[in-house]
């Protein structure tokens, strides 16, 4: 897998370069594909991290409002502190401080509906899917009372697109996600005793809510990073846990985190150089994504996977 | 009981102050000797009053059948793929036919919702039968696939504007009166189910018992469906999706009356009124002289309430 991923780069940097203007060009296309790739690791490895706290395949963080809180968070930011206050700041700080209340935020809530509602599952996600409506409707009525040239800061991370990526924040959110991901790796072992579920977790001697809660806040990190570069994804985590479960075969975390991170840049750079390059679609591979995604989630419902 | 009467002067009033809340200073006392006052009143104030209640009242009741045509309290018009459907098929009609007449649209948006919304049923008919909170949830991911649909052939045809105002939340600010009218069909659809009211409660309680009650389920089925599709493809043409209303409503009348629809559905259209209609005055109260659309404010609203709906204990069996 990760030799088809430098295939693939390899193809997305080099082909139809023309004799003129080549760093120009590497440039872009390097911060693109360090965007892609940072976004794609980070959807992947939250997407699996979320479903073994959360003891269940079909779910994804951004099923569950992640995205929609941290939209809501940059909203509330944004009114609080005013636009311009907002631009102020130096971003790397500016960032670095939501991914913080955004943590502790969803590590509160969602921790209370985890460990609350674990014995009733569909309950426990149709409350996170109303609450991320719930989130999106706060962020679009504060929309609506703010002043027009703030409301355009909150618009760029309202709508996923990976084309339109915040190259400033590049540098940082790489390193985020790189400790975050490293983390989670760091903690693989345990999350194979955390996956067993609650009371073998626990009489093997594991501090669950402790751990529950540390996972959690992860997620909410890697979430942060991929809605601040490309905006929300619904679905796309999805697909790749699935893949990642299907291909491995396996319940090890040493190797599942791994191949979702890999199975994700590996469609991200794929699908965004099919469609930027052949087909002459760029804004449409985020829309074709959540399309696949959608019917995907509609057929594990209807395999009755959502235990 | 005493319910009717409340919510209808609720209702009264709240009609009042719409016609007297808005950008133009009007006095009421004064509207019959000064003929500015009249205009404003007539062409803007009352049909926008108007359409607010017959929006409310129409999406509530849509709530109660679909909710008993997929027997789940917790689906609603907008969490069912009917209004994706409805401004699928106004999408498709304004591209193969630009300059085509209104009834034309309106019959596109009705036909495309039913298809959706059978298509909706379809799928929850495949569900794992015991799991009740599945059903919602299924809804929801159809409603945004279809909806990615919509965006998607928007997106291609340069047509985001139109479906922005079909999805996106639910505007009157736009109503003046001649752009309104149609919402009257989806208040007569909506008057259609109250005459068969019984037969949607038997319908509620499951296949086996409805046809050993002597009831044609599928004859049923397809009226309800119709209603459902016509009262939303008007409210999506006109003013726009307003969220939850039909799965709110119809929940909280059902707490205090329980499920006698021939009683209840006059109710639940007066409660869906006066909800969208306090809504909309506070959506142009709080930022005066601006406004914020009614269907954002209901957005916060009702997914609170539907949180409650959710972990409350069921208020009986």
């Amino acid at each position: 897998m990760a030799l088809l991923l430098a295939l693939l780069a390899a193809v997305w940097m080099l082909q139809g370069l023309g004799p003129g203007n080549r760093g120009f060009i590497l440039g872009l296309r390097a911060t693109k594909l360090a965007a892609l790739v940072t976004v794609a690791v980070a959807v992947g490895v939250s997407t699996i991290l979320f479903q073994t706290v959360a003891a269940n395949r079909v779910l994804t963080p951004s099923i569950m409002g992640f995205d929609a809180l941290y939209v809501l968070l940059q909203t509330a930011l944004v009114i609080t502190l005013g636009g311009a206050g907002l631009v102020g700041l130096p971003p790397g700080a500016k960032f670095l401080a939501e991914i913080a209340v955004m943590s502790a935020l969803a590590a509160t809530l969602f921790g209370t509906l985890l460990l609350r509602g674990a014995r009733d599952v569909p309950r426990m996600i149709l409350t996170g899917v109303i609450l991320g409506v719930l989130f999106r409707s706060v962020s679009g009525f504060l929309g609506r009372i703010m002043d027009p040239n703030e409301f355009a800061v909150v618009q760029a991370v309202s709508f996923a697109s990976f084309n339109r990526v915040d190259a400033t924040l590049l540098p940082l959110a790489m390193a985020v996600t790189a400790l975050a991901v490293a983390l989670a790796w760091r903690m693989s072992a345990r999350l194979d005793v955390l996956a067993l579920g609650r009371d073998p977790a626990v009489s093997l001697g594991l501090a669950h809510r402790g751990v529950t809660l540390s996972v959690l806040a992860l997620v909410a990190v890697l979430v942060s990073v991929s809605t601040a570069l490309v905006g929300p994804v619904a679905f796309f985590g999805l697909i790749v846990a699935g893949l990642a479960h299907g291909l491995m075969r396996t319940a090890a975390h040493a190797v599942l985190l791994p191949a979702a991170g890999l199975s994700a840049a590996i469609l991200l750079v794929g699908g965004q150089w099919l469609f930027e390059r052949q087909l002459g679609q760029a804004a449409t591979l985020s829309v074709v994504v959540e399309f696949a995604g959608g019917l995907f989630f509609l057929y594990l419902l209807l395999k009755g996977r959502i235990r | 009981m005493r319910l009717r009467p409340a919510l209808s002067s609720a209702l009264l009033a709240l009609m009042l102050a719409s016609l007297t809340v808005g950008a133009a200073q009007v006095d009421l006392r004064a509207v019959f000797r000064d003929p500015q006052a009249m205009l404003v009143l007539l062409e803007s104030r009352l049909p926008r009053t108007l359409a607010v209640a017959l929006t409310g009242a129409a999406l509530s009741v849509a709530g109660v059948l679909i909710q008993a045509l997929v027997r789940n309290r917790f689906v609603g018009p907008d969490t069912s793929g009917t209004a994706e459907g409805a401004a699928l098929g106004l999408l498709a009609i304004t591209i193969l036919w630009p300059s085509s007449p209104l009834w034309l649209r309106m019959i596109a948006a009705s036909l495309s919702a039913m298809v959706t919304t059978a298509l909706f049923l379809a799928v929850i008919r495949r569900l794992p039968v015991r799991e009740v909170m599945l059903v919602p949830i299924a809804g929801l991911v159809l409603s945004g696939v279809l909806g990615s649909v919509v965006t998607f052939v928007g997106w291609q045809t340069d047509l985001m504007q139109y479906v922005g105002t079909w999805l996106m939340s639910g505007e009157f600010s736009g109503v003046i009166s001649g752009r309104y009218e149609l919402l009257w069909i989806a208040a007569l659809a909506a008057g259609l189910a109250w005459f068969s009211a019984d037969r949607f409660a038997i319908l509620g309680l499951g296949d086996q018992v409805a046809t050993g009650l002597g009831l044609s389920t599928a004859a049923v089925m397809r009226l309800g469906l119709a209603v459902v599709s016509v009262v939303t493809a008007m409210v999506v043409t006109t003013v726009g999706m307003i969220p939850f209303v039909g799965l709110v409503v119809p929940n909280l009348v059902a707490r205090v009356m329980g499920d006698n629809l021939r009683a209840s559905l006059p109710v639940v259209g007066l409660a869906g009124a006066v909800l969208v209609l306090a809504c909309d005055l506070l959506g142009r109260l709080v930022i005066r002289p601006y406004e914020i659309p009614a269907g954002v404010i209901l957005g916060v609203l009702g997914a609170v309430l539907f949180l409650w709906l959710l972990h409350r204990r069921p208020a009986h069996g």
